[in-house]
């Protein structure tokens, strides 16, 4: 699948985002501190620019309005949906943090569980899709779920040792997140790579009982909509360097620096926070690039028609 | 709404395509593109139409396969192999996942009659229902910004304006090889219902639970090559009267 830069941010920074909005939302951070009453901006602007930038593939962006009415049947629709009616607790929330120095549990757990179940409704839209076998089990919407839990909680780690709370519990929490996030990952993966596929191009032009179809040539001579959206490949050497370094930067480099945090405990609160500054830096980093492997090593059936 | 109609749609029309019978031509290809630019919704609009990097949308392709029977070998070396053209366009599919993940109600399923269609006005352009379906039958109109699919020629075949003849899918009223054929396949007494029974039509990719309405027909057995008739031999025993004359005269030259 061709991995477009917008839905690649957007999946990046509304996880991060909705993330801390849950941290923030089970009030593990001090609500008096300066540190938090920013978490709680910085949480509404990455879901906000997350959203922003989902909105830039789309052809026709000014009827994206009608995108909110068919949640009956439609993932993509439960989740815009779900991502307006996530603002009203986290605005509340943020309100009664940065105004009034409160945390009120309320708004607060409602926007805990609202902003995984829009996380839930973003991975059950690549769920849902049968035709992307990679994507069509359970573990994605898992995956989804932990990195969004682990992300918020690096970056609440980064503003509790800025001040804002009792930063070793969250960065051991963190820590435990991130590692049990790419467990998942990792059982994900393997699942890909192994996986029998269940199309085939016998399958798929009906000729498998004549015997092994392959194809002689293309209905055209250049790239087409489905070749340039579904026919993306990536050589498997770069595959297997890019999954190192997801692995590397969003999972090892800031367990590793949120442990040795949490052991050394508080040195200065400024040399802490920018450690941890660079523990998130290096998830982003991570992240981005297990979200472009996400769409880039998933194999579309329509490339059965394709040789692909 | 892009839930999908409740009930088994009472006409099921769709096409029957007969792999035995295509030749390959594209004509069908070119004539939905003609059709289709001036017909049902935006113009399906071509990017750099006439430069290097060419490309637009289409709602019908021609694939060509190449199938080896076990043990055979591809062409060019010895013959076992068969070439089969293999026209694509939508399959207008019962369980149609391209329409319930239509996130605004674009995309739809007609109850009466099950032709999947979209539209275009309420179309944002995700490119989601295009993801959705396993057989490529969706292309987004680069220029227009919204989905565009076969219609089943639906501004054709309940167009009173036109000759009774012409009131069949562009594709299916061009094919000069008569290889595709429109009609409704919940009738079982209809043409293309008897031609699904009798040359065991089969569904494309059953196994991503889709139930496509179009069918395809498989291509007839063949003999092996290597028990067709020989060509003639050189050879002049036996000639009898002017013609073994001839071989004699010629042979002593």
């Amino acid at each position: 699948m061709h991995p477009a830069p917008s839905i690649i941010i957007f999946t990046t920074l509304s996880g991060l985002g909705y993330g801390l909005a849950v941290v923030l939302g089970l009030g593990l951070l001090d609500p008096a501190t300066l540190a938090t009453k920013i978490a709680h901006v910085l949480a509404i602007a990455m879901i906000g620019a997350g959203l922003m930038s989902s909105t830039l593939h789309l052809g026709n962006p000014q009827r994206a309005w009608r995108a909110l009415s068919q949640w009956r049947s439609s993932w993509l629709s439960r989740e815009g949906v779900m991502s307006i009616v996530t603002f009203v607790p986290l605005l509340w929330s943020a309100w009664v943090c940065v105004i009034e120095s409160r945390y009120l549990a309320l708004p607060g757990l409602a926007g805990s569980v609202l902003s995984l179940a829009t996380v839930f409704c973003t991975a059950m839209i690549y769920t849902s899709l049968k035709s992307v076998q990679a994507w069509h089990t359970p573990l994605t919407p898992a995956c989804y779920l932990l990195f969004a839990a682990a992300g918020g909680l690096v970056v609440a780690s980064l503003f509790a040792f800025a001040g804002g709370g009792n930063a070793s519990l969250l960065a051991v929490l963190a820590a435990v997140a991130l590692m049990a996030a790419w467990i998942a990952k990792t059982a994900w993966r393997r699942n890909m790579l192994t996986l029998v596929p269940i199309s085939t191009p016998e399958t798929a032009t009906g000729l498998g009982a004549i015997g092994k179809v392959r194809l002689f040539e293309r209905p055209h001579v250049m790239e087409n909509y489905l070749t340039h959206e579904m026919g993306f490949k990536i050589a498997r050497k770069h595959a297997a360097k890019l999954w190192g370094i997801a692995v590397v930067l969003g999972g090892a480099v800031p367990v590793v620096a949120l442990l040795v945090l949490a052991i050394v405990g508080q040195v200065s609160s400024a040399i802490a926070a920018m450690f941890a500054c660079v523990a998130l830096l290096s998830h982003i980093i991570g992240m981005l690039t297990e979200r472009w492997l996400f769409f880039a090593e998933a194999r579309h059936a329509v490339m059965n028609y394709y040789n692909g | 709404m892009t839930s999908l109609p409740a009930l088994p749609t009472p006409k099921k029309l769709g096409l029957v395509i007969d792999l035995d019978v295509c030749v390959g031509c594209h004509a069908c290809v070119v004539n939905c593109k003609e059709w289709n630019t001036g017909g049902y919704g935006a113009a399906l609009s071509d990017q750099d139409p006439y430069g290097a990097d060419v490309s637009g949308a289409w709602l019908n392709r021609i694939h060509t396969f190449e199938v080896v029977p076990q043990g055979g070998e591809i062409v060019g070396e010895a013959g076992e192999a068969r070439i089969v053209h293999f026209p694509k366009s939508c399959l207008h599919c019962e369980d149609a996942p391209c329409v319930t993940v239509c996130p605004t109600g674009a995309s739809y399923k007609r109850a009466d009659d099950g032709i999947v269609l979209v539209d275009e006005d309420m179309c944002i352009g995700c490119g989601l229902c295009a993801w959705a379906c396993p057989y490529g039958a969706r292309e987004m109109d680069l220029a227009a910004g919204v989905m565009k699919k076969c219609t089943l020629c639906i501004d054709r075949i309940y167009n009173e304006t036109i000759a009774e003849i012409d009131r069949q899918p562009a594709c299916v009223r061009t094919c000069p090889a008569n290889a595709r054929h429109f009609g409704d396949l919940a009738d079982p007494s209809s043409a293309v219902s008897i031609m699904v029974a009798e040359r065991g039509g089969m569904d494309l990719m059953p196994e991503q639970g889709t139930r496509p309405v179009n069918k395809y027909l498989p291509p007839r057995a063949r003999k092996p090559l290597a028990s067709s008739t020989p060509l003639p031999k050189e050879d002049t025993t036996g000639a009898t009267g002017f013609f073994a004359w001839l071989d004699d005269m010629l042979d002593r030259i």
